[in-house]
Formats: structure tokens, sequence, C-alpha cells
């Protein structure tokens, strides 16, 4: 505990726009995901939140719907500005990568169409594909180590709503959330003496 | 459709969609492209995969796929729309909860609830997975290439980038 408020004392509290240059920066260092730079920003270059506390936050911000990282500059801008350290947050997360994208948005719609680029694009698609697919098997490590028929038959049901049935998203999650959540419920109960 | 109701279009779309997307931005790849390829047919299959993989490629949370989708649905304004739409619900909806949370500090996410949500997110991102092999092409080589790329990430620790890098190259010199 006294190491905690002392890492928080080091640090000043963020104005507006260090808060929007600090998160335009790890935004553009982010390939394939920000939220491990915004972890060494905030955690370990800015001290502005302890290891722990990052984590909760970022507890908080997995569980949310939406973007995580979107998420989490919000939450964090209004912990130390309210409302103009979220807008001012979230602005510096997606408004540099937003005019990145949409220079490449007007490149491939003008040459998109070429031969050579639509063949390289074709392999990156094969490669994109493959990290998601190790996602899913590190995400599924878990749940296969501790054995758990249930929530395997979940990802399977949801796999092949989505996936393979193709029904669209709305339907299925106000179906499965409540679904799963009585499940793990039940289990946790019969669990428990 | 006249440009108008495009963007009004785009801006419900992401809005609902943004409610949804349980486990982050890639979980709703697959509701994306139900939206956009098969009912809306603003894109190909082809188009819709490339623009997910340009959104890898470039620097910045992996939302801005829908930054893509929207500008070629309706110029800037609508990747701009799209952006903010898929966006701002769910930070109004993270502004308010972590507000509440701090006034009950003891307060903590029920772990119940957690547990519940992630076998629905992996089931979510498997989906995304599935869908963009299936774009990637049903050659063997691609086959291979998908394959071997998750092998790779799974079992080193090389950047991501350079994994889309190699891939691109065997894609250009005409391996696929």
């Amino acid at each position: 505990m006294n190491s905690d408020t002392a890492t928080r004392s080091e640090a000043e509290v963020p104005g507006v726009i260090t808060l929007f240059f600090a998160f335009a920066k790890m935004s553009l260092m982010g390939f394939g995901g920000v939220m491990v730079w915004a972890r060494r920003a905030i955690v370990e270059q800015h001290k502005w939140m302890t290891a722990e506390q990052f984590n909760e936050t970022f507890a908080l911000c997995h569980f949310l719907p939406g973007p995580n990282i979107v998420n989490l500059s919000v939450v964090f801008g209004s912990k130390f500005r309210g409302v103009p350290g979220s807008i001012a947050a979230f602005l510096g997360l997606v408004l540099p990568p937003v005019l990145i994208v949409l220079c490449l948005a007007v490149l491939y719609a003008r040459y998109g169409e070429i031969e050579a680029l639509r063949r390289t694009l074709a392999g990156v698609v094969c490669g994109t594909a493959g990290l998601f697919l190790a996602t899913v098997i590190k995400m599924l490590q878990p749940i296969v180590k501790q054995r758990s028929l249930v929530a395997l038959a979940t990802v399977a049901a949801v796999f092949i709503a989505i996936g393979i049935l193709r029904l669209p998203l709305q339907p299925v999650l106000i179906v499965a959330i409540p679904a799963s959540i009585l499940i793990v419920y039940v289990m946790q109960r019969r669990a428990a003496p | 459709m006249n440009p108008t109701n495009q963007l009004f279009t785009l801006a419900w779309t992401f809005g609902l969609m943004s409610l949804f997307a349980v486990g982050g931005a890639l979980s709703a790849i697959p509701e994306m492209h139900r939206v956009a390829v098969d009912v809306h047919h603003w894109m190909s299959d082809r188009q819709f995969a490339d623009m997910v993989a340009i959104a890898q490629l470039s620097p910045g949370p992996n939302v801005l796929v829908v930054t893509l989708i929207g500008f070629h649905v309706a110029g800037v304004a609508g990747g701009l729309i799209a952006t903010l739409a898929m966006c701002g619900p769910t930070a109004a909806v993270a502004y308010f909860v972590s507000r509440t949370m701090d006034r009950s500090r003891a307060a903590q996410w029920p772990s119940l609830i957690q547990s519940a949500l992630v076998p629905l997110s992996i089931g979510l991102m498997g989906a995304s997975a599935m869908i963009l092999g299936l774009s990637a092409g049903t050659s063997w080589v691609a086959g291979v290439l998908v394959a071997a790329t998750a092998v790779v990430t799974l079992l080193t620790r090389l950047h991501p980038l350079l994994m889309l890098a190699v891939g691109g190259f065997l894609g250009f010199a005409g391996v696929i």
C-alpha cells in the first residue's frame, strides 16, 4: 500500500493536452493492438497508475462492450480530468490513426484493383487470419486446461450460430448472454458445498 | 440510396453494433461482414477481407476497420461517422459505469459475469478467424500460410507486423 501511494504521488496529474499526446503516441506505436503500449506508457513510463490500478481498469473495459482500448481511454481520461479529459484521451487515441487509415482508404479505392496489390493483400489476409487463429487458440487454452466442457460447448454454440449459420449478432447475444450467465451460476452453485 | 440515408445507416448500424461487441472490436467482425457484404452489398467478400487486413497493417486500435468500411460506403464523412458510431455509445457507457464504480468503491465486477462472457467472445473471435480464413482463399497454399502464421505466432515472439509482411511478400511473389 505504501509503495502504491508513493508511486502515485511521484507522478503529476496529467493535463488535457498531455492526455491527448500520450494517447496519440501509444496509438501510433500500436500495430495489431494498442493495449500493450498503453500499459507500458501509463504504468511504466508516466507512472499515472500502479499495475494493480491498470489491471482493474483494464478488467472493467474488457468487460464492457465495444473496443476495449477506446473504453480505457475514456475511463482513464475521466479519472484525471473529467469529461474534457475523456474527450482528449479518446481523440488522441483515434484521430491520428483515423487520418492515416483514411489516406490508406483513398489509396485502396484508387489502386485496390491493381493485380500486384490484390495478390499482396491476399497474402496479408492469410497472415491476419493466422493471427486471429492464434488469438483464439491462446484464449481457449485456460478453458481446455480446466476441462470445462460447459464453456467449450458455449464457445462452440456461439461459433456455429455466428460463424456457420451467420445469424445476426444481437438476437444471438440476447439469448446467449443470459443463458451463459445462468449456466455458470448453476455450475458454481453445484460446485460449492 | 441517397447520401444522407447512407450516413444514417452507417451511424445506426455501427452505433448498435458497438453495444453488442462483447470482447472488443475483433469479435464484431462477423457481424460487420454480415452487414457490409450480405445485407447491404456494400462490398465483396474480398474487399471486406482486404479492409480487415489494411486495418491490421496500420497503427491504432483494431476498431478502425469501420473507418475503412464507412469510407467505402460514403467517403470521408462516412469513415468519420462509422468510427464515431462504433466508439461513441460504448464510450458513454464506459464513462458512466466508471463514474458510478468510483462512488461505490467496494464494487467489483462479479467474476460470474466475466466467466460467462469469456466463452462468448472466444466463439465470436473464432468466427472472425474463420470468415477471414475463408476469404483468404480455398487453395491449399493459403491454408498452409494461415496455419503457419498461427503456429509461428504461438511459438515465437516475432512481431505480428513481420508476419503480415511475410504474407504480403508471398502474395506479391505469386505463391498464393
